[in-house]
């Protein structure tokens, strides 16, 4: 790693933060991909990656709820934390910055509308109400 | 007509608008992070806006042209913050993470480790780097943000303001050479040892430059493998009983260590006494010689902000008008330009209108410096009695030594000398009972010479 690189390597397969876990921290990728996971019934069900810049991890911090999926390595991946206590003390100050948060989960809201419209439309096509 | 001083009574609802000029005067971290988030900001209102950063230097030439005399370090929570932002700093800017403090004192030094043990603080060149460097490895910071800010739409002028008046109730720049043209709004990001201010003063505006000191930066060429394996990836910091010397760190860059001290009349000599100290040639690889240093600058910093940084349509930003003390000077910038930014786009640009948008982020920070000063009566203390050095360190060595304890002193140096977390945040910490007890614990247990004499074989 270079002497430069900021945050911390995870390297493939590694887990960055797991499903059912307590969340007090959110992730920015720095480099590479993240892969994010629901984990029922002992099966893994891959939601999204997630590539440089992207925030993670963000759910569980506004919520207070615990970490609602996994997420892994895809392939080496360095990786910026930012403290819970810190990030919602700046958006105290500057909620402002909440607007990126807010465009980040507008984009994903408007990804799912889409993911359900297309897989409704694969229902209907196999006949199924 | 052309006057040298502010126009009296400007309406109180002035207000940019949709084609209005803005023109930034310096192109440091403060003048590119207010071009970037003006910008951003008002792209997303639906205006659109002509701003001129004049910047003369060229941030891709070594020091002097290109140097913005600082010691170069992105506070942790400022990379944090900057994350948030979707400002990434890149491998190509930063020349090395931090990840611990080394504390040395002359009874022995201790690591103040990160609890996560990861890179969150980043030690940069403002401008392309000392005066010998031969090879351009590592881009400038400065220019990184520069570069952002022209990507949003800034117009770069490399020129030299070096006169502001007045033209019909609105400012009027004149750069070398001659040129003028007035604007709606200047703000001012020339940071403080800028001739520039001067003039400013003269606007009669209320503006008087803020109260400084002087620092020195000095640059040391190690060569990278020697770096990693003798300073490592920490900041030391030294708090030596050393007359004049207040405070001094080594900043370990790509292929040179950045020395910085503040102290009372401060010189070229202090320099010269610090580096021949056997605490600094402990931590320096075998065989370096102090005297031989790459270039050196005497800057002033600000030390109390200035009463006003605004009036009708004028702004001063980062260093000319208020930021934090001793510490995180980029981190200032970073919250004043963006304040100042949305002010201007949301609140207006009349002297009442920053007064109520964007005084209390300057506001905040000057009271915020008041229990700075008070949190550095501390680290003074320390520095200058031989028993409270020996209490602190064996305090830290405790609370570093117990994995998962309760770690109140390390973290209160951390963020005292990392600037990572804000004064008032720090003194509340430093009176807590438990913390006052161990160090009481430790003031005792310090007494005893064996002590003394086990500090020095672990350090």
């Amino acid at each position: 790693m270079s002497p430069g690189a900021l945050g911390k390597v995870y390297h493939d397969g590694e887990v960055i933060v797991r499903q059912g876990d307590v969340g007090d921290a959110l992730f920015v990728i720095q480099e590479g991909r993240l892969e994010i996971l629901s984990e029922r019934q002992g099966k893994e069900l891959r939601i999204r990656i997630a590539g440089k810049d992207e925030l993670v991890g963000e759910m569980a911090v506004f919520e207070r709820e615990v970490r609602s999926a996994t997420v892994r390595a895809l392939g080496e991946a360095r990786v910026l934390t930012l403290d819970r206590k810190n990030f919602l003390r700046r958006i105290n100050e500057d909620p402002s910055l909440a607007f990126r948060m807010v465009e980040t989960m507008s984009r994903r809201v408007r990804e799912l509308s889409a993911e359900i419209v297309r897989l409704k439309a694969a229902l209907g096509e196999r006949g199924v109400e | 007509m052309r006057t040298a001083t502010s126009p009296a009574g400007a309406p109180a609802d002035l207000r940019l608008v949709d084609g209005s000029t803005v023109a930034v005067i310096g192109g440091g971290p403060a003048g590119s992070f207010f071009s970037y988030f003006l910008l951003q900001m008002a792209s997303r209102a639906g205006l659109a806006l002509d701003v001129d950063l004049y910047e003369p230097r060229d941030f891709l030439q070594p020091a002097p042209h290109g140097c913005n005399m600082c010691g170069g370090i992105v506070s942790e929570s400022l990379v944090q913050h900057l994350a948030m932002e979707g400002i990434t700093l890149p491998p190509s800017v930063v020349q090395r993470g931090i990840d611990s403090y080394v504390l040395h004192t002359d009874v022995g030094s201790v690591r103040i480790d990160l609890p996560l043990h990861e890179m969150r603080i980043g030690a940069v060149y403002r401008g392309a780097g000392p005066r010998d460097v031969t090879e351009r490895r590592w881009e400038s910071f400065d220019q990184h943000l520069l570069d952002r800010a022209l990507t949003c739409g800034a117009k770069h002028i490399p020129a030299r303001v070096e006169d502001v008046g007045w033209q019909n109730g609105r400012p009027l720049l004149t750069v070398r050479g001659g040129a003028a043209r007035t604007y709606d709004l200047v703000a001012v990001a020339s940071g403080v040892n800028s001739p520039t201010l001067k003039v400013l003063e003269q606007l009669q505006v209320g503006y008087r430059r803020p109260t400084l000191t002087k620092t020195l930066i000095r640059e040391y060429r190690l060569g990278e493998r020697a770096i990693s394996d003798t300073l490592g990836p920490s900041m030391h910091v030294f708090l030596l009983n050393l007359p004049r010397l207040e405070f001094a760190a080594l900043i370990p860059k790509g292929d040179y260590v950045t020395m910085c001290l503040l102290g009372e009349e401060i010189d070229s000599a202090l320099g010269d006494a610090f580096a021949r100290t056997p605490e600094v040639r402990a931590v320096m690889p075998l065989g370096w010689q102090a005297s031989e240093r790459s270039c050196q600058c005497l800057p002033h910093i600000n030390i109390k902000g200035v009463d006003k940084p605004y009036a009708d349509r004028l702004l001063f930003i980062g260093d000319c008008g208020i930021t934090r003390l001793y510490k995180d000077g980029i981190g200032a910038a970073y919250r004043t330009a963006k304040a100042a930014a949305r002010a201007a786009v949301f609140g207006g640009i009349s002297e009442a209108a920053f007064r109520r948008h964007y005084w209390p982020v300057c506001r905040t920070i000057a009271s915020d410096n008041v229990l700075g000063k008070l949190t550095f009566v501390f680290t003074q203390r320390v520095q200058r009695s031989r028993l409270l050095r020996r209490a602190v360190v064996r305090a830290v060595q405790a609370e570093q030594h117990v994995a998962g304890g309760q770690r109140r002193l390390s973290g209160i140096l951390w963020d005292m000398f990392s600037g990572s977390a804000p004064y008032r945040d720090i003194f509340t910490r430093m009176l807590h009972p438990g913390l006052l007890c161990r160090l009481a614990w430790s003031v005792a247990a310090s007494v005893g010479p064996s002590h003394a004499a086990r500090l020095v074989r672990e350090a």
